[in-house]
């Protein structure tokens, strides 16, 4: 069995799973429920000057029958009393001393950061997270995604907490910004030990048709929140790959946005990521999602024969690269399966209307000798691989790309423009 | 289940050309059922299952491709998964309870998914297993009820000897269970896995035999009984006796397990009892190809006590019942079965009144099995209930003897072999609880330090 123990920036875990800061972490009750469950750590809801919310405040998008595919909050951070938030972190730590419990803090003044730090450190809490993320509510205060959207800003504020504490810190990024590596670079000059991302994307999650307001609805009216769960997941995959792959940046790497199952953490964990935090697949499952995420995990490194987590870490980020750099003679082909091909044609209308005409019905002239009725051929020639038609079948495995190169070597965009055989930018002759 | 057996299965059986009900879900299937599954917190199919699988767990664990993680969720509940996810009436058991059943949609098909992790991740290395404590059990008999708690008895690190009189162990799993539901190859596979996990298996010994209830208490510091119910019961009428009149759990054995057997031409068949083995035996003849299969039962359609999704998929298939009707005599000629007379029942008695008698070359009689009434001498303080079941504690399942427990038909009068292996199962951990607090490990049985599997 795979080691799962964690060390994320030297705080020290049964295993790399945390809950993300966010309701699942709102107090110890919770967090230690949680610790029940297998979970390893937990980042607090986020501690600030008090707050007052909203109701409601939380929107869903559902997909099809599949709901909560993207949720969205206009939450602030903890509306209950510091006092009561500290003496619960020093009660959890005391009973679950091996588990990670990160306070997460956002104050304005340096006075209230430092006096922010201090309680932090008496409560024994493992570590600070400066949510410089928060895209809603607190940004027009001047603080979270504020900050984070202002690299100078945001080093001033990490250099501060550096000066007044040894805990171990990581700042919070967010996602609503141009290029990720700014502020985590900034983060990196000014000392901190690690960053975490993505914290939410900025969103309107839809609008009340009947009532003309958008939701979610707070009387009459609605502002923008911060858009997370599975739907969010490829964009924060994105971000935390960029960062891993980026020269200089050294640190760990906590990744964030809409894990739910032990195969996105896992795709976390080889683009780069030290260690995980969930928040919206708890809010949908509940803390006992931890069980398959520890013991799917385990599985997929014993099957790799890896021996601990570190190894899986960075592992797809050699294979992640610049467009220019893929291999243009790799092609593959779509093939259709006759056997379990239930003739719904969907391959048909997708690859016609949407990409490049060359998925046939049975009865279209050229089609090979002896097709069952209504099973579609594939004009290979013309496919130019792109996937839309195995994605649109609803037959799982029935439509295979196949790979036929186009040629034995490698052959790149940029060797092209190198060799001087394709140039930069493209233009528009036909030749 | 991904062991082969190491039993041979006995060649040319009759039942291997009776088709599956149940085909295996196929990797994409699976994946889409599974995520159907809404994963309900406290989710009443748990209860619903007799061991108590962690059901929602197991089938959120297909949907994320962790299918070792899964058969791991399974086995911790129960060790005869695989043929419970075969054999279970899920219609009255998990399924029924599935929340999708009172909203009116057709509910997670859980004994599918149950067999379709089984049959690709189960393997007993899954299994976290106690060093060896020294102690020795020996068990009666090596059906589901016996195999379920040897195997949990191995885990826990005791040493574990199955007593099997038939040359084939598995119970009615092997010898009994429709085919179309089970096969005795996939019977012998999970004894293999349960044998895998360090059991010790002896075959041709029966217990008031070859060998002495006082033996085996010499030689285990505890005993687990589960011989299961005894022979068919008769209905003792004239002509009952000679060919073509069959106990229905003898015959079904032959099905299963006699190497050649054919069923003679039979035109018409009679099935005698209104059970689960009636409805069982009057469903295979029917598979069997014989082209009118009688069902006659003593009292009326409703009160039968076989399960209505069995009794309308016999109805389906052609059976025909005869209700409110006993037989009298089995009319022969020559020896050769013609047919049978009938006596109308009123509250199930038979009455003077015949009924027009029913032309037949074939009765299979299903009214019951006996029991095992003598195996319980063998052990000094273990007693019967009134019916002849033995008597058990219903927690600890621990007899009128503190060193016998007993579990599995031979207890509970005959119910499923998911309560058989909960039984053994439950008695297991009691057992372990009495080892541990109990004195040294007996010495002078075979050795302890067995390799794994
Ligand atoms: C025809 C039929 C069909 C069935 N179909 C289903 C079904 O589809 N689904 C379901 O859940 N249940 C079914 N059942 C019920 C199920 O088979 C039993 O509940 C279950 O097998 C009981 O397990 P057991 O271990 O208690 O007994 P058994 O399975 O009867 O096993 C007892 C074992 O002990 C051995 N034994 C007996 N006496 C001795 C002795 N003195 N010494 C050594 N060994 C001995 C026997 O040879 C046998 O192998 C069916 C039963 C029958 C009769
Ligand atoms: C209702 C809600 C409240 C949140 N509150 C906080 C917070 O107080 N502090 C913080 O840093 N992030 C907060 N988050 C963001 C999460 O920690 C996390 O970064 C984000 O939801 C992406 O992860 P996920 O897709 O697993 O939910 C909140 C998210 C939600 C849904
Ligand atoms: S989840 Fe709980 S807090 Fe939220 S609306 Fe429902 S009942 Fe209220």
């Amino acid at each position: 069995m795979a080691d799962l123990t964690s060390n994320f920036a030297g705080i020290e875990s049964p295993n790399p799973f945390w809950l993300a800061s966010g309701p699942p972490a709102n107090s110890g009750d919770q967090v230690m429920r949680a610790f029940d469950s297998g979970w390893g750590g937990a980042v607090w809801k986020t501690l600030g000057n008090p707050i007052v919310n909203v109701s409601s405040r939380l929107g869903s998008v559902n997909y099809g029958s599949h709901k909560l595919m993207g949720l969205n909050n206009i939450e602030l951070i903890t509306d209950r009393p510091l006092s009561v938030n500290f003496k619960e972190i020093s009660e959890v730590k005391k009973r679950y001393p091996k588990h990670a419990v990160i306070a997460s803090v956002m104050v304005e003044s340096r006075a209230d950061w430092e006096e922010m730090i201090r309680r932090v450190e008496d409560s024994h809490a493992d570590g600070l997270e400066l949510n410089f993320g928060c895209p809603h509510g607190m940004c027009e205060r001047g603080m979270g995604s504020a900050v984070g959207q202002e690299p100078k800003v945001l080093q001033e504020l990490v250099a501060w907490v550096m000066e007044t504490t040894k805990l171990p810190v990581i700042a919070k990024l967010t996602p609503n910004i141009t290029d990720i590596t700014e502020p985590a670079f900034a983060a990196q000059k000014a000392g901190a030990h690690a960053v975490s991302l993505i914290n939410t994307i900025q969103s309107v999650i839809g609008v009340d048709l009947d009532r003309l307001v958008p939701l979610p609805r707070v009387g009459n009216a609605s502002s923008h929140g911060g858009y997370c769960g599975p739907a969010v997941k490829p964009i924060a995959l994105r971000m935390v790959a960029e960062l891993a792959r980026a020269n200089e940046f050294s640190l760990p790497i906590s990744g964030i946005g809409g894990i739910e199952t032990w195969r996105d953490a896992a795709e976390f964990l080889a683009l780069g990521a030290t260690n995980v935090q969930v928040c919206t697949a708890v809010m949908h499952h509940g803390f006992r999602i931890a069980e398959d995420l520890i013991d799917g995990l385990s599985n997929y490194l014993d099957q790799k024969g890896m021996n601990t987590v570190d190894g899986l870490v960075g592992a797809a980020l050699p294979a992640f690269k610049e467009w220019g750099d893929l291999d243009l003679n790799h092609h593959v082909v779509a093939k259709i399966n006759r056997e379990t091909c239930i003739g719904c044609q969907l391959c048909i209308v997708a690859c016609h209307d949407g990409a490049h005409q060359c998925i046939h019905p049975s009865e279209k002239a050229g089609a090979p000798a002896d097709l069952p009725h209504r099973v579609p051929w594939v004009e290979e020639e013309e496919c130019v691989g792109c996937n839309l038609c195995a994605f649109v079948c609803p037959v799982e495995g029935c439509i295979e790309m196949v790979e036929e190169r186009r040629g034995d070597e490698v052959d790149t965009w940029n060797t092209r423009v190198k060799d001087g055989r394709d140039h930069v930018p493209g233009g528009l002759s036909d030749s | 289940m991904s062991d082969s057996p190491i039993f041979e299965a006995p060649p040319h059986r009759l039942e291997s050309g009776l088709e599956e009900k149940n085909a295996p879900l196929n990797p994409g299937d699976a994946l889409v059922e599974a995520q159907r599954c809404l994963y309900c917190h406290d989710a009443p199919c748990i209860p619903s299952c007799p061991t108590a699988i962690d059901i929602p767990t197991f089938i959120r664990k297909i949907a994320t491709g962790n299918l070792k993680g899964s058969a791991r969720t399974i086995l911790n509940a129960n060790l005869l998964a695989a043929s419970c996810a075969r054999v279970c009436p899920v219609e009255v058991l998990c399924e029924e309870t599935c929340v999708y059943v009172g909203w009116n949609r057709p509910p997670i098909t859980i004994g599918k998914l149950q067999r379709y992790a089984m049959d690709h991740a189960a393997s007993p290395d899954l299994l976290p297993r106690n060093p060896p404590t020294g102690f020795s059990v020996g068990l009666v008999g090596a059906g589901p009820a016996s195999l379920a708690c040897a195997g949990t008895l191995s885990l826990l690190g005791h040493e574990t000897v199955l007593y099997e009189r038939d040359p084939l162990p598995g119970g009615l799993n092997t010898t009994g269970v429709a085919p179309y539901k089970m096969n005795l190859n996939e019977s012998l596979a999970e004894v293999s896995f349960i044998l895998k996990l360090g059991v010790d298996l002896q075959t041709g010994v029966e217990v008031g035999r070859t060998i002495t209830g006082k033996e085996l208490l010499d030689r285990h510091q505890f005993i687990f009984i589960g011989p299961g119910l005894g022979s068919d019961s008769k209905l003792n009428i004239p002509g009952e006796d000679g060919e073509g009149v069959q106990g229905a759990v003898a015959w079904i054995r032959r099905l299963k397990t006699e190497p050649g057997y054919t069923l003679p031409p039979v035109k018409n068949a009679v099935v005698i009892g209104g059970g689960n083995t009636a409805l069982d035996a009057a469903r295979e003849l029917g598979k069997l190809g014989v082209p009118h299969v009688y069902l006659v039962y003593r009292r009326s359609e409703e009160d039968m006590s076989g399960y209505l999704h069995e009794w309308s998929a016999a109805k389906e298939e052609g059976v025909t019942l005869i209700s409110n009707a006993a037989p009298r005599e089995v009319l022969r000629e020559k020896g050769h079965v013609l047919g049978l007379s009938l006596a109308r029942t009123k509250d199930g008695k038979p009455t003077q009144d015949a009924l027009a008698d029913l032309p037949c070359d074939f009765v299979v009689v299903a009214i019951g099995q006996s029991k095992l009434r003598g195996l319980a001498k063998e052990f000094p303080g273990v007693e019967l209930t009134e019916d002849g079941c033995i008597k058990a504690d219903p927690q600890t399942f621990v007899t009128g003897n503190p060193q016998v427990f007993a579990g599995g038909d031979a207890r509970n009068g005959g119910k499923e072999v998911v309560n058989a292996v909960d039984e053994g199962q439950r008695a297991a951990r009691a057992i372990d609880a009495q080892l541990r607090s109990s004195s040294t490990p007996k010495t002078g049985s075979t050795s302890t330090d067995r390799e794994n599997g």
